[in-house]
C-alpha cells in the first residue's frame, strides 16, 4: 500500500449564501481505499462530491491530487483544461441517474468508446473490441452493443455508466447514490460489480450515500456529515457498531431491520 | 469609376448593406481568417429574405464586394435555380456589379451545398451560405459547452459521432457536412457540401468564408489552409461519388446529380456544377445521354 | 502477539440522556505465538465487546492494544485495514456477505485482498470448503440462503483460508454437529501449531479444554455501572 495519499482534502468550505453547503472539511484517500460519506439529505454530502470532482468551486480549501505526471497538484487552483483532462482520464463520476452519466441517443459501445476517443483513440476496431469487453465484465450482453441506452432497463443503464466511466481505467471514481433508485437484487448485483472492479482495478472511490448498508458492504472508511459539517469518521464497521457522536447513534438506530 | 456609377438602386447603399455594418462583417472575416476555423461571432443584419435563404452569405458577399468584382452565384451547383438567380439579381440591383455564371470569369462566388469543379484561383473569394455552423451541435446541445469544448480542443465526441455510422451501416454514413479538422486545431462544419467537396477545402489557393445568417457566426479558410477529414484509422475517410460518368458531358471526376426522367425507371446523371458540365460540352464531350 | 494493557471502555447513549455505562476496566490480557486463550464469564460480562475492541471494531476508552507492533487503540483506519488484511483474522458467529456472491468467492476474498491471483485463492477456497463438508453444489450459491451450521462453516472456512498470525474466534463451534465441530477443532490446533496467537470465545466447555491453554475470566474487568 503507497504511503501517499492520492487524494489530499484540507478545509474544503463551501456557502450558498448565508447557507453552509460543507465546511472545513479535511481528509486523506490512500490508493485503494474506498471512503463512504453518509448522512440526511441536506447534510452537504453531495456539495462535497461536487467540489472534490471539480463540479463546484468551493470558496475556501485544497483538493490536492496525486497526478501521474506532476505528482501533487491542487486540482481547485489548476487550469479548467487540466482538470477536465483529468475528469476524462484519472477520475471518473458516477451518478445516481444514469441518464445524467450517459448519452441516451448513443449506442451502448458508442457510450462506453466515447472516453476512448476523447483521449486520443482513432482506431474503430480496437474501441469497439474494448466497448465489448467492458460490456462484458458489467454483464452486458454484447449484443446489445449497438443499441442505445433507452431500450436499457434502470439496473442495465446503472452498469452501462460505470462501464463508460472505467473503460479508461481511472484512479479515483466519485460515485454519488450509485444504487439509489434501483430496486434491492439490482442494486446487489451492481454492489457485488463495484465491490470487485475496485479490487481488481486498485481503485480509490468516494462513495456518497444515505444507505448505510451501502457502506457498509463498499467503503473502507466512513465520514458522517451533519449540517455541512463531518460531525465522525473512521473505520466503517467502527463507525457502524460503535458510534460515537450522538447524529451518528441516531443514524445508525434509525435503519430499519429486516 | 465611383462606387455612385455603379449603383443601379440610387436610394440604397453600394451593396445594400450601410458602411458601419460592413465594416462590422469586415472585422469578423479578418479575425476568422486570423484564427482559421474559430466561428466568430457578429451582428447578423434583417436581410430583405427569409432566414434559410443564405442571409449568412449575402452579407458576407456584400462585405467584400467591390465595384470591380464579378460575381456568380451557384445552388447545389446550379447558376439557373430560384435562389441563385433571386441572390444575383439582388447584388446587380444593389452594387451593380457585373455577374457571370463562368467559374473562371468569377472574382467573388457565392455558393450553396457546392464547391466548383474547376480549380479555384488566389484570385477568387468562395463564400459559403451556413445554416449551422456547429460540428458539435446534434451531439451537444448545450452552446456553452460547445464553445469550451473548441476552446478546450475536446474533440471526442466527433468521434463518437463517426462511431456511430459505422456501427449502424457499416461504414461512415455522414455524406455531407462532413466535419475537418482545420490546421490541427478547430474542427470545423464545411457547411452541407458534399462530403466529395471535402478535398477541394484542403490547401485551396482561394480565400473561403463561410457565413451564418441565423447563427451569426462566420469563419474563415485563409489560402493554403490544412483541412482534413475526420476519420478512423482502419475507416479512412472516403470522398465517394455515384458510380457513372454525366450522362451529358461524359466526365467522370464530377459530382452528379440524379434526375428522374419518368415513372417507369428512366434517370439521368448529370453534372450538379451547370457551368462545369456546359464548359466540357462546349469543348466537344459528350455523354451517353446528351442530345 | 498480542498484548491488552489497561484497557478502558464505556458507551456514551447521546440520545437517552447521555447515560455513560461503563463496561470494562483496566483489562489486562497477552497472547504469545502458538497460544490460545479463552475468554470466559456470564453472558453480558464483555466478552464480545473485548473481541471487538481487538479487531478495532469498537473504540476503546483508553489503554493499549498491541497486535504485533501496532497498537490497535491509536492506529489509523487503513493502518487496521491492512492489519485485518494481513495479520489479524476474526470469526464472528455472523456471516456478513454481498448478496448475489457465490460462496467460494466469499471464502477466497481474504486472499485475493492480499493480491493472491484469483485462480490460486479459488482452489485454496475450495480446498477449505471441502475439508467442512460444504457440498460442492452449493459452492456456486450463494451463502445468503444455507442454514444456519453451514453459514457458519463458510465463515469459519473463510476465517481460515488466510494463515493470520493472530485469531479471534467468537463460538467457532456453536451449532456445529460433532463431525464437523472435530474439523474445526483440528483447524485451531493446526493454527496453533504453526503460531497463530488465538482469542476465543467458546461456550463449549469440551472444545476449551481441548484447545486452549489458558481462560481468563473477563468478569474482573468489569467497570463499574455508572448511575
Amino acid at each position: 500500500m503507497s504511503d501517499h495519499p492520492l487524494l489530499s482534502v484540507t478545509g474544503v468550505t463551501k456557502r450558498y449564501g448565508a447557507h453552509i453547503g460543507c465546511a472545513d472539511v479535511s481528509f486523506d484517500l490512500y490508493p485503494g481505499e474506498v471512503l463512504g460519506i453518509v448522512g440526511e439529505s441536506g447534510s452537504g454530502k453531495s456539495t462535497l462530491l461536487n467540489c472534490l470532482a471539480g463540479h463546484l468551486a468551493p470558496d475556501a480549501g485544497q483538493v490536492v491530487f496525486d497526478t501521474r505526471g506532476h505528482g501533487p497538484r491542487d486540482t481547485i487552483t489548476m487550469s479548467e483544461p487540466e482538470r477536465r483532462m483529468l475528469g476524462r482520464t484519472d477520475w471518473a463520476f458516477v451518478h445516481q441517474h444514469a441518464r445524467d452519466g450517459l448519452r441516451m441517443g448513443v449506442s451502448a459501445g458508442g457510450n462506453v468508446g466515447e472516453r476512448l476517443m476523447a483521449v486520443g483513440a482513432r482506431h474503430y476496431g480496437d474501441i469497439r473490441g474494448k466497448a465489448a469487453d467492458w460490456l462484458d465484465r458489467v454483464e452486458i450482453d454484447t449484443d446489445r452493443i449497438d443499441d442505445r441506452p433507452s431500450t436499457f432497463s434502470g439496473g442495465m443503464q446503472q452498469r452501462l455508466q460505470i462501464a463508460r466511466n472505467l473503460v479508461t481505467g481511472p484512479r479515483l471514481v466519485f460515485m454519488d447514490e450509485p444504487t439509489g433508485g434501483l430496486d434491492v437484487s439490482v442494486q446487489a448485483r451492481i454492489l457485488d460489480l463495484l465491490r470487485g472492479l475496485v479490487r481488481d482495478m486498485g481503485l480509490s472511490a468516494i462513495i456518497v450515500t444515505h444507505d448505510l448498508a451501502v457502506v457498509r458492504l463498499l467503503a473502507d472508511r466512513l465520514m458522517v456529515m451533519k449540517s455541512g459539517h463531518v460531525v465522525e469518521s473512521g473505520l466503517t464497521d467502527q463507525v457502524l457498531d460503535d458510534p460515537q457522536h450522538g447524529y451518528t447513534q441516531l443514524l445508525v438506530s434509525s435503519v430499519l431491520q429486516v | 469609376m465611383t462606387v455612385q456609377d455603379y449603383q443601379a438602386e440610387p436610394a440604397y447603399n453600394f451593396a445594400y448593406l450601410d458602411e458601419q455594418t460592413k465594416r462590422m462583417i469586415r472585422r469578423a472575416i479578418l479575425k476568422g481568417l486570423a484564427v482559421p476555423g474559430y466561428q466568430v461571432p457578429f451582428a447578423s443584419r434583417e436581410m430583405p429574405m427569409p432566414y434559410g435563404w443564405g442571409t449568412g452569405g449575402v452579407q458576407v458577399s456584400a462585405a467584400v464586394l467591390t465595384p470591380d468584382d464579378r460575381f456568380k452565384v451557384i445552388d447545389q451547383g446550379a447558376d439557373d435555380t430560384t435562389h441563385a438567380v433571386s441572390i444575383r439579381s439582388f447584388f446587380e440591383r444593389t452594387a451593380g456589379v457585373e455577374t457571370t455564371t463562368k467559374t473562371a470569369l468569377a472574382s467573388v462566388i457565392q455558393t450553396r451545398h457546392r464547391i466548383p469543379e474547376a480549380a479555384l484561383t488566389e484570385d477568387q473569394i468562395l463564400v459559403y451560405q451556413v445554416p449551422i455552423p456547429e460540428p458539435l451541435r446534434f451531439l451537444e446541445p448545450r452552446e456553452s459547452e460547445t464553445r469550451k469544448m473548441h476552446s478546450l480542443e475536446e474533440y471526442g465526441l466527433m468521434h463518437v459521432k463517426l462511431y456511430e455510422d459505422i456501427s449502424r451501416h457499416g461504414h461512415i454514413a455522414t455524406s455531407y457536412a462532413y466535419p475537418v479538422r482545420v490546421e490541427g486545431r478547430y474542427v470545423m462544419d464545411p457547411s452541407p457540401i458534399p462530403k466529395f467537396d471535402n478535398p477541394k477545402l484542403d490547401d485551396c489557393p482561394a480565400i473561403q468564408l463561410f457565413g451564418a445568417g441565423r447563427e451569426q457566426r462566420i469563419y474563415a479558410l485563409p489560402p493554403y489552409t490544412k483541412s482534413v477529414s475526420l476519420d478512423f484509422e482502419d475507416h479512412p475517410f472516403d470522398p465517394s461519388k455515384a458510380a457513372h460518368p454525366c450522362g451529358l458531358c461524359g466526365a467522370e471526376d464530377s459530382y452528379l446529380d440524379e434526375v428522374i426522367l419518368d415513372d417507369k425507371g428512366g434517370r439521368l446523371f448529370v453534372c450538379s456544377d451547370t457551368d462545369y458540365c456546359e464548359e466540357r460540352q462546349a469543348q466537344g464531350h459528350r455523354g451517353k445521354d446528351a442530345a | 502477539m498480542i498484548r491488552i494493557e489497561n484497557l478502558c471502555k464505556s458507551f456514551t447513549l447521546h440520545n437517552q440522556g447521555s447515560a455513560v455505562i461503563q463496561v470494562m476496566t483496566g483489562a489486562d490480557l497477552s497472547v504469545a505465538q502458538g497460544e490460545c486463550v479463552a475468554l470466559t464469564g456470564v453472558s453480558g460480562a464483555g466478552k464480545s465487546t473485548l473481541m471487538r475492541m481487538i479487531y478495532g471494531n469498537y473504540v476503546a476508552a483508553s489503554g493499549h492494544i498491541f497486535i504485533g507492533d501496532m497498537d490497535v487503540t491509536r492506529a489509523l483506519p487503513r493502518d487496521i485495514i491492512r492489519l485485518r488484511r494481513e495479520t489479524l483474522g476474526y470469526v464472528s458467529q455472523f456471516l456478513r456477505v454481498v448478496p448475489r456472491v457465490p460462496t467460494v468467492d466469499v471464502v477466497a476474498e481474504p486472499l485475493r485482498a492480499i493480491g493472491q491471483d484469483s485462480e490460486t485463492a479459488r482452489h485454496r477456497a475450495e480446498e477449505r470448503l471441502a475439508r467442512l463438508n460444504i457440498p460442492e453444489r452449493l459452492w456456486s450459491l450463494s451463502p445468503t440462503t444455507f442454514s444456519g451450521g453451514e453459514q457458519q462453516r463458510v465463515n469459519i472456512a473463510r476465517g481460515f483460508v488466510h494463515d493470520y498470525p493472530a485469531l479471534l474466534l467468537d463460538e467457532p463451534t456453536a451449532s456445529l454437529d460433532a463431525v464437523n465441530r472435530e474439523i474445526v477443532l483440528d483447524l485451531i490446533e493446526g493454527a496453533k501449531a504453526r503460531g497463530a496467537a488465538i482469542i476465543g470465545i467458546f461456550h463449549d466447555e469440551a472444545a476449551r479444554a481441548r484447545v486452549c491453554d489458558r481462560e481468563i475470566d473477563v468478569s474482573r474487568f468489569a467497570g463499574v455501572q455508572a448511575a
